[in-house]
């Protein structure tokens, strides 16, 4: 809705986050969602996995300095299953991490992340092992995910990464923000909600 | 020309147009919404000078963070209190329609819907809720979305949505007694996999299916989300028209009558073409019990725990036993509960409290056991109480509360402490979901939670029957 924002190419260092099916309610706890806006969301991500009830850091990589910074989160299977919250997102997006590279992510989950402008690429089971052992053998190890030639770079490798092709047209064109595209049509909008017979309340 | 199904039928009359990203604009018929995902879409709209385009078609109450014993504002916690004045004050600028504290008409977005026939055959419905599949009992079109989503249809009442393709589930032949809806969905995503169902809509059917009433249909769609599938639908029939008929948002007379034939017309043809079929015997499905941190770690009660090495991720089952803290190959039976909660978008709705009120009819819930009663509704509040069921649950011990979302969240004041252990009605045993990061959650039926609280563990609910 506001100026438009082309995302085409993501790069940093990565942290990595082991595990199938890590649904959203581990990414962002319930009671962070009575906050009425998403401001202090980057504080919270994984947050009972990252302290101990007396608000100790326990050892999670999102704790770690060693990937302190990173921009690109490696996932494996099912990433942000449960919850619709946009909450565990724009917590993850607000922490730092700009692009997610995982082997596979939740249906409401991918398109939350598509409409913040943040990609989330997959990449198959091997792929995502060999980047995850790169980034903890060699944390601070730079990687870069072009979303026009579709692959993932760091050091002398190029992976072929994956993105339903709506989404990754959303990101380069820069309407991952749909509104001001389907206020365009507001129109054609009520032509079709016309011709629904419960609009009318079946009055004809 | 092969026959089309329900989900092509709703989605081609309700498309727009095509988006210059390839995705389909789609009309949203019916916009629910309520205090947690909304407050950043209400301010983008704002910061935009965006108005609601179709206010008509959407609708408020407030169900995730109320608490359910005492609701005298303002609440005691005030970052509850807030979200709660924040919805307020946006319903009011906005003119949206909208079922507060005071309405009896308020309840658990998912279970007012239907209840005041706002939900029918051949919509399309969204709501900032993964649980909006509960509505597709209907032969609605019902996605749960993001808040961003929510702007989307706050400002243009569309969507942008890709194609799903369509998977038919048949439950053939008939459940055995104490057996329920419940239990058929948790034996699916148990079948499926969490995410079996991505890139799907879950069209249920067969006879078990057919012969449920609209209660028992909703608790089957509410997780299909739980299986990876965004959509869940049953075709409509003659149980949804009888359902739907009188309520509130439902028209009458010869209005009714081309409703419908409306709702008939939009059901699948009987040569429609799925992308997927699959069929389970209903005989084949037990009171079953998850005993891990998700839906999909289910057994039937008479079943032992699974070693990890039976998975294709034995990884994720480690954990999963790491956090409950029992040892594969255990028995389900006799495990102990210390929590016991009957309520949910899932199973909270009339039905639901019967089938639990049976159960404890007459009977004490252990000593050592929580046990807590949450309508989903005020309406279904007020309803049980005509049948004098919160008697029953009261005089056996359970705690009687008012309407909300309560302890299937956690985000009221209602939640286990440490490493409790709760029998719940609700839809996900994830880590810290019932409000303590230690905490262990069960999910079964209704009934099977009220047999667990008498009795302080798992037990079988057909030695009850």
């Amino acid at each position: 809705m506001s100026e438009i924002v082309k995302i085409t190419k993501v790069s940093g260092s990565a942290v990595p986050i082991r595990g199938n099916d890590i649904d959203t309610d581990r990414i962002i706890p319930a009671r962070y969602l009575k906050e009425v806006t998403f401001a202090r969301m980057g504080d919270y991500p994984f947050f009972d996995e990252r302290y101990d009830g007396s608000g100790k850091k326990k050892d999670h990589p999102f704790n770690d300095p060693e990937y302190k910074g990173a921009a690109v989160l490696f996932v494996n299977k099912n990433f942000g299953c449960g919850s619709s919250r946009e909450h565990a997102p724009q917590s993850l997006f607000r922490f730092g991490i700009k692009v997610i590279v995982g082997e596979s992510f939740a249906a409401i989950f991918a398109g939350n992340c598509t409409m913040m402008g943040l990609p989330a690429v997959t990449v198959g089971a091997k792929e995502i092992e060999e980047l995850i052992k790169s980034v903890e053998e060699n944390p601070g190890t730079e990687y870069s995910v072009d979303l026009e030639s579709m692959t993932l770079s760091y050091g002398n490798r190029k992976i072929a990464i994956a993105l339903p092709e709506t989404y990754r047209i959303a990101l380069t064109m820069g309407s991952w923000d749909s509104t001001a595209l389907l206020r365009a049509n507001l129109e054609q909008v009520k032509k079709t909600a016309a011709k629904l017979p419960y609009m009318s309340g079946f009055s004809s | 020309m092969a026959g089309r199904t329900l989900y092509d039928k709703i989605w081609e009359s309700h498309s727009v147009g095509i988006l210059p990203t390839g995705q389909t604009q789609l009309f949203i018929g019916l916009h629910l919404i309520h205090e947690i995902t909304t407050a950043p879409a209400f301010d983008m709209l704002r910061e935009n000078g965006l108005d609601v385009a179709f206010r008509d078609r959407t609708f408020a109450t407030v169900d995730h963070i109320v608490p359910t014993d005492l609701r005298q504002r303002p609440f005691l916690d005030k970052e509850a209190e807030d979200l709660t004045q924040a919805l307020e004050r946006n319903v009011e600028q906005f003119g949206v329609e909208f079922f507060g504290l005071d309405s009896m008409n308020q309840g658990i977005v998912h279970v007012i819907g239907p209840q005041l026939g706002l939900t029918q055959p051949g919509m399309t419905l969204a709501c900032g809720d993964s649980h909006t599949s509960t509505h597709g009992a209907f032969g609605t079109l019902a996605f749960g979305i993001g808040t961003s989503q929510v702007r989307d249809v706050l400002a243009t009442q569309t969507l942008a949505m890709d194609k799903l393709k369509v998977r038919r589930i048949n439950i053939d032949g008939a459940l055995g007694i104490g057996v329920y809806a419940k239990d058929v969905i948790l034996n699916i995503i148990r079948r499926l996999g969490v995410s079996g169902g991505k890139g799907f809509a879950y069209e249920y059917g067969g006879a078990v299916i057919d012969r449920m009433n609209m209660e028992e249909r909703m608790t089957v769609c509410n997780m299909s989300i739980e299986g990876g599938a965004l959509v869940g639908y049953v075709n409509p029939d003659q149980t949804t028209f009888d359902y739907l008929k009188g309520r509130p948002h439902v028209p009458s007379g010869a209005a009714f009558d081309r409703a419908v034939n409306y709702w008939k017309s939009v059901a699948s043809d009987g040569d429609a073409k799925f992308d997927d079929v699959v069929s389970y015997q209903g005989k084949d499905i037990e009171p079953t019990v998850t005993w891990g941190i998700n839906p999909g770690q289910s057994v039937g009660i008479s079943e032992r725990m699974p070693k990890p090495e039976e998975f294709s991720d034995p990884e994720g089952a480690k954990k999963a036993y790491e956090h409950m803290g029992w040892q594969p190959g255990a028995p389900m039976l006799g495990t102990p509960i210390n929590v016991a909660f009957i309520g949910s978008c899932t199973n909270g709705r009339l039905a639901d409290l019967r089938a639990a009120a049976k159960i404890a009819k007459g009977r004490k819930v252990n000593s050592a056991v929580r046990a807590l009663v949450v309508p989903g509704s005020a309406q279904v509040k007020k309803l049980a109480e005509q049948e004098g069921l919160h008697e029953i649950f009261t005089e056996a011990g359970f705690q009687w509360r008012e309407a909300g979302c309560s302890m299937c969240l956690a985000m009221n004041p209602d939640k286990l402490n440490g490493r409790e252990i709760s029998a719940s009605s609700s839809n996900r045993n994830f880590i810290g979901r019932q409000g303590s990061p230690q905490g262990r959650t069960l999910l079964m039926s209704p009934a099977m939670v009220a047999a667990a609280a008498l009795n302080g563990k798992v037990v079988d609910v057909r030695e009850y029957e």
